[in-house]
């Protein structure tokens, strides 16, 4: 294995004066799928929005690729390589799904590369390339992700952060949904960290399982560990 | 003042519990006291001060009621007005075509005076009504657009109707002396007093114990969520034009209590930077808080004549001084505004509670 | 005959002015969901900026200029140092500072320039052409269309041909999600104040010459007509403001010809009153929800 990209120190954060998030310690090595997993209310979604810069971290720190990004604004992160498709997946329904997705690389100074990323998603996504024309909420829910996925692609990122990709989709849609982010990771060495409800689905292509429960990482264990070894299931997310 | 008391926060309950144990008095006989304590604090200082400051103090009382009105509107259940300018001037012309028609008939008692005020809240009341019920249906941007159209509009219709309401030149309102009674030196501007004093105390009374009273608790369930309050069973759109009515009457005798005092109505008196200025008062004075008003209304009396001492300080021509005079109260009231809604969202009457708070925290035996 | 054409040809030139305004309305409300109250107030001081550059050099140009370049400057300013500030939990805050905006704009224009009328010139002749006999049209309406035209379409072609207007719009639907994506959000809030408010600096050199002349309150039917139109047009929609502007310029013109100026204002706020009783989202308004 290569060296973390992404590291949190002892992170705290909350809201006003409810903290959420209690000294979460994580590391998520380059090139490898990181999956978040934990009951409702333990915090997922919270750690998500802190390592964006969404919300300011109250204690600790985060480091990208060995760079504090303390101070760095939400803005600027997704030129640092990092692109956050939030949960119920940020599709802008009044612009269309070409805007939706030229908003994706509208911050890249290298416009012959953005032009050539954005056809690459076409390519991957080819539902979305007969759809250019059609506004973000006329699509279903499973192109809704291809275009939030796609989205977070052009900027050619060098870590995803995935909140509930598989949120109210279809059993097939999750499994592609898997399967694709298991190939980017392969052909491009894409790191992912990804914030699920659906264990079994996210532990299938993850290499690393982080499970939280109330604001703290309580088990970070390789995935197959966590899928093969019955007693550490049964102790940490209970089937 | 009796305004205090009916705005005081639930977390003085426990002090008040204190002072005075056992049952506790009847909200109206408590507002009632106050008022009549109120009266009595009026009535000795309307000896004390000379007939000018007697005057100013009257102006006070008769914003007071428009400022009262308004803080049930905005403060307590969430409509903003811009059109209590344009309601005054109702109450205004009403005055003074009532007192004008009384007089041309030869009847000349003061005790007229006390039926053309009645007119005068009955009109107002009526327009509001109509302004009240369009209201009801409208949020936010939609709600302030129809009302500053009516504060922009009614003025203009003095011109347009200059038959009734004689134009720009606007009306004189015929008032009769003094009661005999009282003495033929009495000065007029004392008795003015009274006449304000007197039906603010009343009408501030009628408000408070509206605060305290199921409809007070209405007015701010709809305030703070529509939907939660709709699904409570409230009649929003019910509640929103009681709400409007109830501020449309302290608006409507605030105007005829100005008229009265003026003794003449201009269109001019009745712009859209009444309407401000009455916004302006509430928001500094604190929404919400009927004690607000109170300061609210001192302080669009004193405001102006502290910046004409204050220009009075400066030698300069009589052009420039002429400009500087009739803008700079505009200006600070507008600045004011500004920094106190991004400052102090409580408003005057906010930063004293926090204050007392405070206070209290630091010796838990002081008394409320 | 005749003069309902002739009304009808004013009422277009009127309701042009009032298209740009509401125009200038729509855009920060769509930007930031604020009606900004003080744009009236906003424009007739990029208008003084006119009238003192203009007295200054002689040219009507330059002050035409240095209005709309004041406009810009002004919103930037008011967005930057005023409503950013503002909490906007409640939407009664942004309102009742826009107000007070209102009275400290006009007081300090009447501290400056004096609370008195002074004449606006216009950079053409308003006197009617004469087509076959039948006066239509002076050079200045053309110059109004002309300028309102150049104007829709150069905000046409921002919002929908450019990266800048992509970011704008974005940022205005979502702003979170903007934020991700690397949109300063901020920036183009104020970019959009800027906008708006130069444009309502337009309408105001536009319109004032054609009215009573300069005065701190000059915009202030001005203000309430066109945002008639903006709601008429259902305050969402740009293309809503045009229409609802041309709407409310015809009524006007045909009610002052027809029936005298004097009823002018009544008839705004007979026309907003209905517009808000019947459709209170505008004529363009989709369907909304029930709320309970």
């Amino acid at each position: 294995m290569t060296a973390d990209l992404l590291t949190a120190d002892s992170l705290a954060a909350g809201y006003g004066p409810v903290p959420v998030l209690h000294g979460v310690d994580l590391r998520v090595p380059a090139g490898t799928i990181a999956a978040v997993i934990g009951a409702n209310g333990a915090g997922k979604t919270t750690l998500l929005r802190t390592l964006s810069g969404m919300l300011r971290p109250t204690a600790g720190r985060i480091l990208l690729d060995g760079q504090d990004l303390r101070g760095t604004p939400v803005e600027q992160l997704v030129r640092r390589g990092v692109a956050h498709v939030p949960e119920g997946r940020g599709v802008i329904g009044e612009l269309t799904v070409e805007e939706n997705l030229r908003l994706g690389a509208l911050w890249r100074r290298d416009r012959r590369d953005a032009a050539r990323a954005l056809d690459e998603v076409y390519q991957l996504f080819a539902p979305l390339a007969s759809r250019r024309r059609h506004l973000g909420h006329q699509l279903s829910g499973g192109e809704r992700q291809m275009l939030a996925l796609g989205r977070a692609l052009v900027g050619r990122p060098r870590l995803l952060l995935l909140d509930e990709p598989s949120l109210g989709l279809a059993p097939r849609v999750v499994a592609q949904t898997m399967a694709l982010l298991r190939r980017l990771r392969d052909d491009t060495g894409l790191t992912v960290l990804l914030v699920e409800q659906n264990v079994r689905s996210a532990l299938a292509v993850a290499d690393q399982g982080i499970v939280m429960s109330l604001g703290r990482v309580v088990l970070a264990a390789p995935a197959e560990r966590l899928r093969d070894d019955a007693d550490l299931r049964h102790a940490y997310l209970g089937f | 003042m009796s305004a205090t008391r009916a705005s005081a926060p639930p977390h003085q309950h426990r002090a008040v519990d204190l002072v005075r144990p056992g049952r506790p008095v009847p909200t109206l006989i408590r507002h009632l006291a106050v008022a009549a304590g109120a009266a009595l604090v009026v009535l000795l200082v309307s000896y004390q001060l000379d007939s000018y400051r007697n005057f100013q103090l009257a102006t006070v009382a008769a914003y007071l009621c428009a400022t009262a009105g308004l803080t049930i509107l905005t403060g307590l259940c969430g409509q903003l007005s811009l059109g209590h300018g344009a309601l005054m001037a109702t109450g205004a012309y009403t005055v003074a075509l009532c007192q004008s028609a009384f007089f041309d008939r030869g009847v000349t008692s003061g005790s007229v005076l006390l039926l053309s005020l009645v007119a005068a809240v009955a009109v107002t009341v009526t327009v509001g009504l109509v302004v009240g019920v369009a209201a009801a249906r409208l949020r936010g941007p939609y709600l302030a657009g129809l009302t500053l159209a009516v504060a922009v509009v009614v003025p203009a219709l003095t011109v347009t109707f200059d038959g009734v309401f004689n134009g720009e030149q606007g009306l004189a309102v015929p008032l009769a002396p003094a009661p005999q009674g009282l003495g033929v030196y009495f000065p007029h501007e004392r008795w003015q007093l009274w006449v304000a004093a007197g039906a603010t105390l009343l009408c501030l009374v009628v408000l408070a114990n509206l605060v305290r009273s199921r409809y007070g608790r209405l007015f701010r369930a709809v305030r703070d969520d529509e939907v939660a309050a709709r699904l409570a069973g409230i009649h929003v759109a019910r509640t929103q034009v009681i709400a409007f009515v109830v501020s449309a009457a302290g608006a409507g005798l605030g105007g005829a209590l100005l008229a009265v005092l003026a003794q003449s109505v201009s269109p001019g008196a009745f712009g859209l930077t009444l309407s401000l200025f009455l916004l302006m008062a509430v928001v500094i004075g604190g929404l919400g808080r009927l004690a607000g008003a109170v300061w609210g209304a001192f302080l669009l009396v004193a405001l102006p004549d502290l910046t004409h001492s204050l220009t009075n300080l400066f030698t300069l021509s009589p052009a420039a001084a002429q400009r500087l005079e009739g803008n700079l109260p505009l200006a600070i009231f507008g600045a004011t505004l500004i920094v106190v809604m991004i400052a102090a969202p409580g408003g005057v009457q906010g930063l004293l509670s926090r204050l007392t708070r405070a206070l209290r925290a630091r010796w838990p035996a002081g008394r409320s | 005959m005749d003069r309902f054409l002739f009304l009808t040809l004013d009422g277009l030139s009127r309701g042009a002015v009032y298209a740009a305004f509401a125009l200038a309305l729509v855009l920060i409300w769509r930007a930031g969901r604020i009606v900004n109250f003080a744009q009236g107030a906003m424009a007739v001081a990029a208008a003084y900026v006119a009238y003192s550059v203009t007295a200054a050099t002689g040219s009507y140009w330059l002050g035409f200029g240095a209005a709309l370049l004041a406009g810009l400057l002004l919103g930037a300013v008011v967005d930057i140092a005023v409503m950013r500030l503002v909490d906007h939990r409640s939407p009664l805050n942004p309102v009742i500072v826009a107000l007070g905006l209102v009275l400290l704009i006009q007081a300090v224009l009447g501290m400056l320039y004096g609370n008195e009328y002074r004449p606006a010139q216009a950079p053409f002749s308003r006197t009617a052409l004469a087509v076959g006999g039948t006066a239509v049209l002076s050079p200045y309406d053309l110059f109004v269309f002309a300028a309102v035209g150049v104007v829709g379409a150069a905000l046409v072609w921002i919002f929908t041909r450019t990266a800048i207007g992509l970011r704008m719009r974005a940022a205005a639907f979502a702003p979170e999600v903007s934020r991700l994506l690397g949109v300063n959000v901020g920036g183009m809030l104020t970019l959009g104040w800027a906008l708006a408010s130069g444009v309502g600096a337009l309408a105001a050199m536009l319109v004032i010459p054609t009215e009573l002349g300069l005065h701190p309150h000059a915009m202030d039917l001005v203000f309430v007509s066109a945002f008639t139109a903006a709601v008429l047009g259902g305050l969402d929609s740009p293309p809503g403001a045009v229409v609802g502007g041309l709407g409310v310029g015809l009524l006007l013109s045909y009610v002052s010809g027809y029936a005298g100026g004097d009823l002018i204002p009544l008839a705004v706020l007979a026309l907003l009153l209905t517009v808000l009783l019947l459709r209170p989202g505008g004529l363009f308004a989709p369907v909304t929800a029930r709320r309970v």
